[in-house]
C-alpha cells in the first residue's frame, strides 16, 4: 500500500489529532490510553482525544506509514495481551518536523502583522 | 459498557475487530458518559466507512482498469439487460397498467353495438338516446365522433383532427377546462349557438396561447364557432391527435335511422356497479330494443368494455411477447454476468489468497468485492438508462394512440428492479471468491494454476445451459414472428402501391354540399394534375384502403332486406374514373365508372369479385340491381378485390359508385377526399406542383396526410416489423451472449486441463482426441439447451399464436433453423479454445505446474 518514500510535505497540513499523536509516540512507544493521557497532559487538558478519534487516526497513520505497531512490550508490569504499542517511523518524525516548521512560519508571519503575541 | 459495545457495531467490522477491545478498555478507564460515547461513535463511524469506501473505490478503479476487456463486457451485458427491460416494461406499464388521467378511471367504459362478426360497431344516435334513457347502471353516458375540420383564418389553412361530442361528455370524463367552460348540454341542442373547445396544443400553435381567443369566433369548415374553453395539456381524448371539440347539436332527423352508426359511446359506471352488472343490464336493454325494432336491430347487441382495456388483444399480446423477450435478455444478462464473475474469480483466487495471507479479513475482502460489483452495476445502470432512453421512441411506435398523456417516459420503478436484480447477481457471484478466501482456504496459493474447483465448473455449466435454452426460445420466437410478418407482407393487397402519391383535400361541408361544386373542384384538380410531366393516372376516392376500414353498409338485394351481420354488408366508396387505373386495380367485366355517370342518370356501381361471388354466384352480375347506401344501383362493372381493412384482416366486398351520383347534401361523409396520383419516378417530387394546383383551385383548401401508397402499406405492418426487429435484436443479443458464455467456459476448461492435454499429446494423442475432450462438454450443453429451448419455445409459440397469422407454432423450418444456429454458435464459441488446446506445448504446460 505504502508508496516508495513519499515527501513529508505531501501530508501537510496535518490534522491536529495526528500531530499530537506523533508527539506522544515520539518520546517513547506508547499504547492507546497512554497516548490519550500524554496528549491531555501536554495540552493542559485542552485536547481530550476520544477512543474513536484516536484509533481512526492511528489506523490512517499506520496506512500512511507514519507509525508502526511494535512487537516489544516496554511496560511489562502493566502488560496486557490486548494492548498494542505504537512507535514513530522516520517518515513520521520527518512529517512532524515539517508540520512544526510550517506552523512556526505561520506564527512568524502572523507576528509580523501584529496578530500574534510576542515570545513568552 | 454493553451499550458502548453495541455502538461499536456502527464501525466497520475490520476496525472493530482490530481496536474494539482497546477502545472499550479506554472508555471504561475514563468512565466516559453514555452520551459522549455515543456522540464520539456517531462522529467517527461515518468517517471511517467513508475512508474505506474511498480506498475500495480507488482499488476498484485500478482493478477494473487492469482488466478492460472484462469491465467492458460486464458493463455492456448489464446495460443491455437493464436498458432493454427498462424500456420495454416502461412501455408496457404505460399502455396496460397505468390508470387513465381521469377521475375514477376504473369506472369509465366504452360502449359498442355488436353484431355477429363485429364486436365493436359504433352506435346510431337513436340507439344512443334509447340506451341512455333505458339503463340504470351508468351515472351518465356520452358520445363522441372524431371528425377532421379545416381551420381557416389562422395562417395557412390547416386540417385539424377534432371531435363532435355530446353536451355531457366532458362531465362524464370529469376533466375541467384550463380556461373558460366545457361544452355543456345547453350547447348540444339543435339551433344552439355554435361553440368550440380548443385543445392546449392547438391553442398554443394557432392562437399563440392568447387567452383573448375565448369569446372570439373561429372559422371551422367555413362555419364560425365561438371559442368557449381551452382544455389542459394533459387532456387527450379520444386520442392524442384530437385537439378540438364541438357539440353535435343533433337535429330530429339524426334520430331517424338505426343503421346510421357513427357514435363512440362513453359512460361512467355508477358507484358500486360492476362491469358485469353493467353488461347484464345492457344485454337486457339491447334485447328490449331488438324486440321493438326487429327489422333494424336483428342480432344487434350491446358491448361494454373498460376504457383501460381498449387496446386490442393483438397489441396487448405483442407487448406481452416483447416483455417476455426482454425478461429473457435480463436473465441471460444476469447468468452471463455470473459466468464472467465466476471466471474472473479464477484469476482473483490467487490475488485474494495473497491478501488473506497478508492479513486482510474476510469481511474486508467481501466489502471490497461488493464495492466492485456495485461499481459495475452502477456503470451498467447508467449506460442502460441511456440505451432505454434511446430505445423508447422506437418502441412507442408499437402502440396506437391512447388517451394517456404524451409519450411514455422511463419508469424508475422498473429501472430500480432491473438494477437491483443485476446488482444482486453481481454481488452474489462477485463475493464467491471472497467466501472461498475467507474460509482460510489457502489452496489457491498451494495449488498454483489448478485453483478453481470442479463445483464452480458445474455451476458455470448450468448457467450456460440456461443461456442456450433462453437464446433458443428467443431465436424461435423471433423466427416465428419474422415468418408471420413475411407471410403477411406477401399477401397481395389487390392494388399496386409503388409510384403512387396520396394526399387529402377534405372539402368542408356547407361550402361543398352541392355536388356540382365538388365536381368542378375534382375535375379542375385532376385535369391539371394529369397534365403534370410524369403523371400517368390520377383519381379521387372517399377513403384510402388500409387507412379507413369502415364505411360499411348493409346490402339489400331484390327487395329482400338482409341484416347487417357479416355476410351481408359491403364497403361504400365514391370514386372518380381514374381511381382504378391509378391503383392498377383490374377491371374483370363490364366497364369503369365514367364521367357520363352523372347525377341525373341512373345510379350505377362497380362491385368487387367477392361481392359477385356472394350474391350472384355463377351468374352474370352486369345489369343487376341492388339497394345500397339509400339508393338503388345497377352493376356496370366488376373489379378485383382489395384489402380495405389491411393485410391481416378480412375485408367486406367493395362497392364503388360514381362521384357525381349523390343528391346534394346526402352522404357527404363519403364525398371523395383522398387524391391518388401515379407517376414515373419519385412521386413525392410532384408535391409542390400539386400543392400549387390545389391552392389555385381553392385558396382556403388545406392539404393534409401527404404519404405515398407504399408507406401506407408498410404502415399496415409497422407494429409487427418493429416488434420483429426488437425481438430479433434481443435474439441476436442472447445468441451473442450465449456464444461468449460457451467461449468463456471452454477457455476455462482448456486452461485448467492444459497439463492433462499436454500429457496426452506427449503420449501420442491425435488432434482428433484432443478436440474430443474440449468439444464434448460444449456440444453436450448445446444439445441439452436446444432440447429444453425447443420445448419452451413451443410453449411460447402457442401463447402467441394469435400473432402468427396462421403459421403453426410448431413450424419445423423455424425450429430447425434455430437449432442449426445454436450449434453454429457453439462451434463458433468453441473455436478459439479448441485451437488453443491443439497448440498446448507439452513442455511449457507441465513446467508451469
Amino acid at each position: 500500500m505504502a508508496q516508495s518514500s513519499p515527501r513529508p510535505d505531501a501530508f501537510l497540513p496535518l490534522p491536529a489529532a495526528t500531530f499530537h499523536i506523533l508527539m506522544a509516540v515520539a518520546e517513547e512507544d506508547r499504547h492507546g490510553y497512554a497516548i490519550i493521557q500524554d496528549v491531555a497532559a501536554r495540552t493542559g487538558g485542552e485536547l481530550k482525544l476520544s477512543a474513536g478519534t484516536l484509533y481512526r487516526s492511528i489506523q490512517r497513520m499506520l496506512e500512511q506509514g507514519l507509525v508502526i505497531e511494535t512487537q516489544e512490550r516496554p511496560d511489562p508490569e502493566f502488560d496486557d495481551e490486548r494492548r498494542r504499542y505504537y512507535r514513530i517511523t522516520p517518515l513520521g518524525a520527518a512529517v512532524a518536523k515539517a508540520e512544526a516548521t510550517r506552523m512556526a512560519k505561520m506564527v512568524k508571519w502572523a507576528r509580523s502583522m501584529g496578530f500574534a503575541p510576542e515570545k513568552a | 459498557m454493553r451499550f458502548y459495545r453495541a455502538l461499536l457495531h456502527l464501525y466497520p467490522a475490520s476496525f472493530r475487530a482490530e481496536y474494539g477491545d482497546e477502545m472499550c478498555a479506554i472508555v471504561k478507564r475514563r468512565d466516559t458518559s453514555m452520551l459522549s460515547a455515543a456522540l464520539e461513535v456517531f462522529r467517527n463511524a461515518p468517517a471511517l466507512h467513508w475512508d474505506i469506501l474511498r480506498q475500495d473505490l480507488r482499488y476498484t478503479a485500478r482493478t477494473l482498469a487492469r482488466a478492460p476487456g472484462f469491465t467492458a463486457v460486464a458493463v455492456l451485458v448489464l446495460a443491455l439487460g437493464i436498458g432493454a427491460n427498462t424500456a420495454v416494461f416502461s412501455l408496457t406499464d404505460y399502455v396496460l397498467i397505468r390508470p387513465l388521467p381521469f377521475p375514477s378511471p376504473d369506472r369509465l367504459v366504452r360502449l359498442w353495438e355488436t353484431l355477429p362478426g363485429y364486436q365493436h360497431m359504433e352506435l346510431s344516435p337513436v340507439d344512443y338516446r334509447d340506451w341512455r334513457r333505458m339503463n340504470s347502471v351508468f351515472e351518465d353516458m356520452g358520445a363522441i365522433t372524431t371528425q377532421e375540420v379545416n381551420l381557416i383564418g389562422q395562417g395557412a389553412p390547416e386540417r385539424i383532427k377534432g371531435a363532435f361530442v355530446t353536451g355531457n361528455l366532458f362531465s362524464v370524463l370529469g376533466v375541467p377546462p384550463l380556461l373558460g367552460r366545457p361544452i355543456a348540454p345547453s350547447d348540444d341542442r339543435d339551433g344552439a349557438p355554435r361553440t368550440a373547445v380548443l385543445g392546449y396544443g392547438l391553442w398554443q400553435r394557432a392562437f399563440g396561447g392568447d387567452a383573448g381567443v375565448l369569446g372570439r369566433k373561429v372559422l371551422l369548415d367555413g362555419t364560425p364557432r365561438l371559442v368557449i374553453g381551452i382544455m389542459p395539456p394533459q387532456f387527450r381524448f379520444p386520442n392524442q391527435e384530437v385537439e378540438l371539440w364541438v357539440p353535435f347539436a343533433f337535429s330530429e332527423d339524426a334520430y331517424s335511422d338505426r343503421n346510421d352508426n357513427y357514435l363512440n359511446g362513453v359512460a361512467r359506471l355508477r358507484n358500486g356497479v360492476s362491469l358485469q352488472q353493467a353488461r347484464a343490464e345492457m344485454d337486457v336493454v339491447a334485447g328490449q330494443l331488438r324486440r321493438q325494432y326487429p327489422k333494424e336491430l336483428e342480432h344487434t347487441g350491446a358491448g361494454v368494455e373498460l376504457m383501460r382495456d381498449e387496446i386490442s388483444e393483438q397489441r396487448r399480446l405483442l407487448l406481452v411477447a416483447l416483455a417476455g423477450a426482454a425478461l429473457c435478455v435480463l436473465l441471460i444478462a444476469c447468468s452471463n454476468l455470473a459466468n464472467l464473475l465466476l471466471a474472473r474469480s479464477l484469476v482473483r483466487g490467487k490475488e485474494l489468497a495473497v491478501r488473506t495471507a497478508l492479513g486482510a479479513g474476510r469481511e474486508r475482502l467481501i466489502r471490497q468485492l461488493v464495492t466492485e460489483s456495485m461499481v459495475l452495476s452502477l456503470l451498467g445502470g447508467v449506460l442502460g438508462v441511456l440505451l432505454a432512453t434511446l430505445a423508447l421512441p422506437l418502441l412507442t411506435t408499437l402502440v396506437p394512440s391512447l388517451p394517456v398523456s404524451g409519450a411514455p417516459s422511463i419508469d424508475f420503478r422498473v429501472l430500480g428492479f432491473a438494477a437491483i436484480l443485476t446488482a444482486l447477481t453481481g454481488i452474489g457471484f462477485g463475493i464467491v471468491p471472497a467466501l472461498r478466501a475467507g474460509r482460510g482456504d489457502l489452496t489457491g496459493l498451494r495449488e498454483g494454476s489448478r485453483s478453481g474447483g470442479g463445483r464452480k465448473a458445474g455451476l458455470r455449466s448450468v448457467l450456460i445451459l440456461a443461456e442456450v435454452t433462453l437464446s433458443v426460445v428467443l431465436l424461435v420466437s423471433a423466427g416465428l414472428l419474422l415468418r408471420a410478418l413475411l407471410r403477411i407482407q406477401a399477401v397481395d393487397p389487390g392494388f399496386r402501391s409503388d409510384g403512387v402519391l396520396t394526399l387529402e383535400t377534405a372539402l368542408p361541408m356547407p361550402k361543398y354540399e352541392v355536388v356540382a361544386r365538388r365536381t368542378a373542384f375534382y375535375r379542375r384538380v385532376l385535369s391539371e394534375v394529369q397534365a403534370l410531366p410524369g403523371v400517368s393516372d390520377a383519381g379521387y376516392i372517399s377513403f384510402l384502403p388500409m387507412v379507413m376500414g369502415g364505411g360499411i353498409w348493409p346490402v339489400d338485394i331484390d327487395g329482400k332486406t338482409l341484416d347487417r351481420s357479416e355476410g351481408h354488408s359491403a364497403s361504400l366508396r365514391f370514386i372518380t374514373p381514374g381511381f382504378f387505373a391509378t391503383l392498377r386495380i383490374p377491371i374483370h367485366a363490364g366497364r369503369n365508372i365514367s364521367e357520363s355517370d352523372a347525377g341525373d342518370k341512373p345510379y350505377t356501381a362497380v362491385v368487387s369479385e367477392s361481392f359477385v361471388r356472394r350474391y350472384w354466384p355463377g351468374q352474370n352480375p352486369l345489369g343487376r340491381h341492388f339497394k345500397f347506401a339509400l339508393f338503388d344501383r345497377t352493376v356496370v362493372g366488376v373489379v378485383g378485390d382489395i384489402r380495405v381493412r389491411g393485410l391481416e384482416r378480412n375485408s367486406e366486398p367493395q362497392v364503388y359508385v360514381p362521384y357525381q351520383q349523390a343528391p346534394d347534401g346526402f352522404l357527404v361523409f363519403y364525398s371523395p377526399k383522398d387524391l391518388v396520383i401515379r407517376a414515373s419516378g419519385n412521386p413525392r417530387l410532384l408535391l409542390p406542383a400539386v400543392r400549387r394546383i390545389i391552392q389555385e383551385a381553392d385558396p382556403e383548401q388545406p392539404i393534409s396526410d401527404v404519404r405515398t401508397l407504399s408507406e401506407i402499406v408498410q404502415d399496415d405492418t409497422a407494429p409487427r416489423s418493429v416488434q420483429v426487429r426488437i425481438i430479433g435484436i434481443f435474439a441476436a443479443l442472447a445468441f451473442l451472449l450465449a456464444g461468449l458464455g460457451i467461449h468463456g467456459l471452454l477457455s476455462f476448461t482448456v486452461s485448467t486441463r492444459s497439463s492433462e492435454i499436454a500429457v496426452r499429446i506427449a503420449l501420442g494423442a491425435q488432434p482428433r482426441n484432443i478436440l474430443n475432450i474440449v468439444l464434448q462438454d460444449s456440444f453436450r450443453l448445446a444439445a441439452a439447451g436446444v432440447v429444453l429451448g425447443v420445448a419452451l419455445a413451443y410453449v411460447a409459440g402457442r401463447a402467441m399464436q394469435a400473432l402468427l397469422a396462421g403459421l403453426a407454432p410448431a413450424d419445423a423450418t423455424t425450429y430447425l433453423a434455430a437449432a442449426a444456429l445454436c450449434f453454429l454458435m457453439t462451434l463458433g464459441g468453441s473455436l478459439a479454445p479448441s485451437l488453443r488446446a491443439l497448440r498446448v506445448d507439452a513442455i511449457t504446460a507441465i513446467r508451469a505446474e
